[in-house]
């Protein structure tokens, strides 16, 4: 069964394939089978493979297959393998599971669109690096499918080209995630010349034995993946293509940039957490990143109007809550949380594709208003993707994984207070803005245009499900007072350490008030969204009329104004140089040559004045000055 | 034949001062004079200024290879006056000038 | 006998530098005379007779007569000689002074470098001269025949067109003298060289 492992990157593949050379031929129908069959079907060979791996597993819970030899170089030999472990398991049934429910949903939502082959060919291909990037063996291949994905996301933003703003956006996420990609290769460079094998097993013994914990080697390693994966899953300083990102389809959106794409940098912290843990202060770095990201994300996505900006900031708000994880050595949690975040988040975003077809591609929430009866389905989804968000308690599987990170990062050696308050506030604000955009979509008077299409069972069955895992997909890891069940951490404990937690609470006091705490910090931004946004809406646009507070409003509704700071720090001044080397420095070097040569020639030129006394001159002066070398020197 | 008595013995670099002089003083010559005429009488100068100082030098040696070379410059100097003067009357003809500063056509 | 020697250099410097400072062709030509003659003095006393002989009789008989003749031929007049005047002045020779010191400069330096050394006191007759040209030098004689040769025919040419215009007595610049190609140049022009 195991031996099936590569199928899951190649189908996607091969379906790429397939409707790239004969989309066309196709036809819709055809596009849609084959493209979301492909993908339906790694799906289903993952599920076959994690049961046989659960049920059976392999020794030391690790599976690797090899497919062949990519290169050999002088002691540079990668191949292209696949590994299985416990957490590449539940990337990928992450990832193909939730890649699948949005290729049905697609089939719907991008009916009648001209480039519907493109779209499927483009998503399969999104598909097949991202699997390539989860299961890859060594770190070129992980490099390899981290390339895929950035250019997938690059195509797939830009998907509709024709309207320029488009290929801005998605230009502009592609030289963000570039920086970082710079210095993902960089590090990839210094532990090849320093450990001497990219391969991630016996990098991470060949690491814990040769770099001295808290040696500068390690950190600056550390360091370089942490831009890497900075960049990829939009955070702190490179968190400002996200939200531009969504001038592409809403199934890109939920696929590439909420559910998968964007957790590759988790993904990769995970699984180089040796190096992490190698350099603490790189790994608190991390917690940080992770901290002030969400905070700052938080603030921003509570001054969207768009529906899609708000989900972006929301997704790099999560996404610092599983970097904090991470910082703090919240491993499994981290996890966690990714998946459950893949559930809601694209739920979310299908839901919302599905309201903004509806209306006729509005997007504004100020211009909708009380679609509860009129779209029951994306109300419904909506809403329980919200609450899973907010991390309503008990029945949505958001609550278990937010609040186990909440706890975790209080109670963990690397934790501390300040990084759970900064998790609380994050709190707060998620479930405030998220409850202001159902408040604002869901209830209220209807302010928007009529609706125009209804949402087919193509687009509806895949929102239910990932509804039901929105539910439900919580319950296999409890905290103690609700059941103390621990099935995801036990089974990814095998492929990543176990949190070391401080001393002082055996009796699981400090926990109970974190998590009690934590519910009441969800509970109070929904309340507070009540209020603010359904009761007393007069209260908030008097408190804008303010000026100090509408200039704060508008600062966060530019993303805390990142897209201004890089403009004058970094646009600006390369624009410049530029534009003074338009006539190129380098080149007067061999035009400068031409131009000494011209001058020689017309200072000889200028000596023919066809004047014979001056030669006369010349000579006299000539022969004056060779007798004088000639005695004297 | 009446023997002339032994000349006095007159110091080489003297008579070579003399020659260096008058050659200078042609060369001053080329170079002020802007009348080809001029220019052609002081190359005239010069060319004695060398014969003198070959004759100069083998009076030193006391032997007749001193005389002739001055015999050479002798001829070379005839040759180069005819074909110079001929040149000469030519561009008279043709510039209605004999300013040397005039015939600048073969300019840069 | 060195009395003759210095006085007659004296007189050649004087009289060259009279040459090359006079307006007057004639005037500059007479003394350029004087200047030959004077040299032929200093190469008798140096033990030259045969040479002294030769500078006046080609020298300063034939090559300056020729000159003469030609500045005759020219005409100059009263308007060259102001011309002349209008080109000599003062400020003219300072850079040519400057030159001619330097060099001069160089030449006493190396003079005065070589130390004294006295000319043989004996005089080289006509006879050993002959001697001399018809043995070792007897190819430089060929060779300036040569020499002599080619100024001749030279000269011969270069007259020949203008001797040939002037004899014919045509006018300058008429239609016979345009249609007869290079070398029949109208007044003040000089045009490029079509056929010859």
């Amino acid at each position: 069964m195991l031996a099936l492992l590569w199928l899951v990157p190649a189908l996607p593949f091969a379906g790429f394939m397939a409707l790239a050379l004969g989309g066309e031929r196709l036809g819709h129908r055809g596009v849609a089978v084959v493209g979301a069959g492909s993908v339906g079907l790694a799906a289903l060979i993952a599920i076959l493979i994690a049961s046989g791996f659960i049920l059976d597993p392999p020794p030391a819970f690790a599976f690797r297959q090899t497919a062949w030899r990519w290169m050999d170089l002088a002691g540079f030999t990668p191949e292209i393998a696949f590994y299985l472990d416990p957490l590449s398991l539940v990337m990928i049934l992450v990832v193909t599971i939730i890649s699948f429910l949005i290729h049905v949903y697609s089939a719907g939502f991008m009916e009648g669109d001209e480039g519907y082959a493109r779209f499927f060919a483009y998503m399969n291909l999104f598909v097949g690096s991202m699997c390539v990037l989860v299961l890859a063996d060594n770190l070129v291949l992980l490099y390899l499918g981290w390339e895929g994905v950035g250019l997938c996301s690059y195509l797939l933003i830009g998907f509709w080209y024709k309207d320029p703003a488009n290929g801005q956006a998605a230009r502009k996420a592609f030289i963000v995630t570039r920086v970082g990609d710079t210095a993902l290769a960089i590090g990839l460079f210094l532990l090849f010349t320093h450990l001497g094998t990219l391969d991630i097993q016996p990098l991470m013994q060949r690491a814990a034995v040769i770099f001295p914990p808290g040696s500068g080697i390690a950190a600056a390693a550390a360091a370089l993946l942490l831009g890497g994966a900075v960049g990829k899953s939009a955070q702190l300083p490179l968190q400002t293509w996200l939200p531009d990102a969504m001038a592409g389809p809403t199934p890109v959106s939920a696929l590439i940039h909420a559910a998968t794409m964007v957790t590759a940098g988790v993904y990769l912290i995970a699984r180089t957490h040796v190096l992490f843990s190698l350099a603490p202060s790189v790994q608190f770095a991390v917690a940080v990143i992770g901290a002030l990201t969400l905070l700052l994300a938080g603030c921003s996505a509570l001054a969207q109007k768009d529906i899609k900006r708000v989900l972006a900031y929301s997704t790099i708000s999560q996404i610092g809550y599983m970097f904090l994880a991470l910082g703090v050595g919240a491993w499994s949690a981290a996890i966690f949380h990714l998946m459950t975040h893949a559930f809601f988040k694209a739920l979310l975003f299908l839901s919302a594709g599905a309201v903004i077809m509806s209306l006729h591609e509005e997007h504004d929430i100020f211009r909708m208003g009380g679609l509860r009866q009129k779209l029951p389905v994306a109300f419904w989804t909506f809403l329980i993707g919200g609450a899973s968000l907010a991390a309503v308690p008990v029945v949505t599987a958001g609550f278990y994984s937010k609040d186990l990170i909440l706890t975790q990062s209080w109670l963990s050696t690397n934790g501390g207070p300040w990084l759970w308050a900064a998790g609380w506030v994050g709190a707060i604000l998620t479930s405030l803005y998220i409850f202001r955009v159902i408040f604002l979509v869901f209830f209220g008077e209807a302010r928007g245009p009529e609706l125009s299409k209804r949402t087919g069972l193509r687009m509806s069955v895949p929102m239910l499900i990932l509804a039901a895992l929105s539910i439900a997909g919580g319950w296999i890891e409890t905290p103690p007072f609700l059941g103390n069940l621990t099935l995801f951490s036990n089974f990814v404990r095998h492929a990543l350490p176990a949190t070391q937690f401080i001393h002082g609470d055996e009796s699981g006091r400090t926990e109970l008030i974190l998590e009690l705490l934590a519910i009441s910090a969800s509970l109070a931004g929904i309340f507070l969204a009540y209020l603010l946004f359904l009761r007393y809406p007069a209260f908030l646009h008097g408190l804008m009329l303010m000026p100090a507070l509408a200039r704060l409003r508008k600062f966060w509704h530019y993303g805390w104004d990142f897209d201004r700071l890089y403009d004058v720090l970094f646009v600006r001044p390369y624009i410049w140089l530029a534009r003074s080397n338009q006539g190129d420095v380098i080149d007067n070097v061999y035009s400068g040559v031409a131009r000494l040569c011209l001058a020689f020639y017309r200072g000889l030129s200028a000596t023919q004045t066809g004047l014979v006394r001056q030669y006369a001159a010349a000579i006299a002066a000539g022969s004056a000055a060779i007798v004088f070398i000639a005695i004297f020197i | 034949m009446k023997t002339i008595e032994a000349i006095a013995a007159i110091p080489m670099q003297h008579g070579l001062l003399l020659a260096a002089v008058l050659f200078v003083l042609g060369m001053i010559g080329i170079l002020v004079r802007r009348n080809l005429v001029f220019i052609l009488m002081s190359i005239e100068i010069m060319l004695n200024a060398a014969g003198l100082a070959f004759i100069v030098a083998g009076a030193r040696w006391g032997q007749a290879d001193g005389q002739v070379m001055f015999i050479f410059i002798l001829a070379l100097a005839a040759a180069e006056v005819s074909v110079g003067l001929a040149l000469l009357l030519l561009l008279h003809h043709g510039f209605q000038t004999l300013d040397a500063d005039a015939v600048n056509k073969m300019r840069g | 006998m060195e009395a003759a020697f210095y006085l007659s250099g004296a007189v050649a410097i004087a009289a060259t530098t009279m040459v090359i400072t006079r307006a007057s062709a004639v005037h500059a030509l007479l003394y350029l005379i004087v200047s030959l003659l004077a040299l032929a003095v200093v190469f008798y006393v140096l033990g030259a007779p045969f040479a002294a002989a030769l500078e006046i009789i080609i020298y300063a008989g034939a090559i300056m007569v020729l000159f003469v003749f030609v500045v005759m031929m020219l005409n100059l007049g009263k308007a060259a000689e102001a011309r002349e005047h209008q080109w000599l002045s003062p400020g003219m020779w300072i850079g040519p002074a400057v030159l001619a010191a330097i060099l001069l400069a160089e030449l006493i330096y190396i003079l005065a470098r070589g130390g004294a050394t006295s000319s043989g006191a004996a005089v080289v007759e006509s006879k050993e001269v002959g001697m001399a040209l018809f043995g070792p030098y007897l190819l430089g004689v060929e060779l300036a025949s040569l020499l002599l040769l080619a100024g001749l025919i030279g000269a011969c040419h270069l007259g020949r067109h203008q001797g040939m215009r002037l004899n014919a007595g045509e006018k300058e610049g008429s239609d016979e003298s345009l249609r007869r190609g290079s070398w029949g140049m109208a007044r003040g022009e000089l045009r490029a060289h079509e056929d010859d």
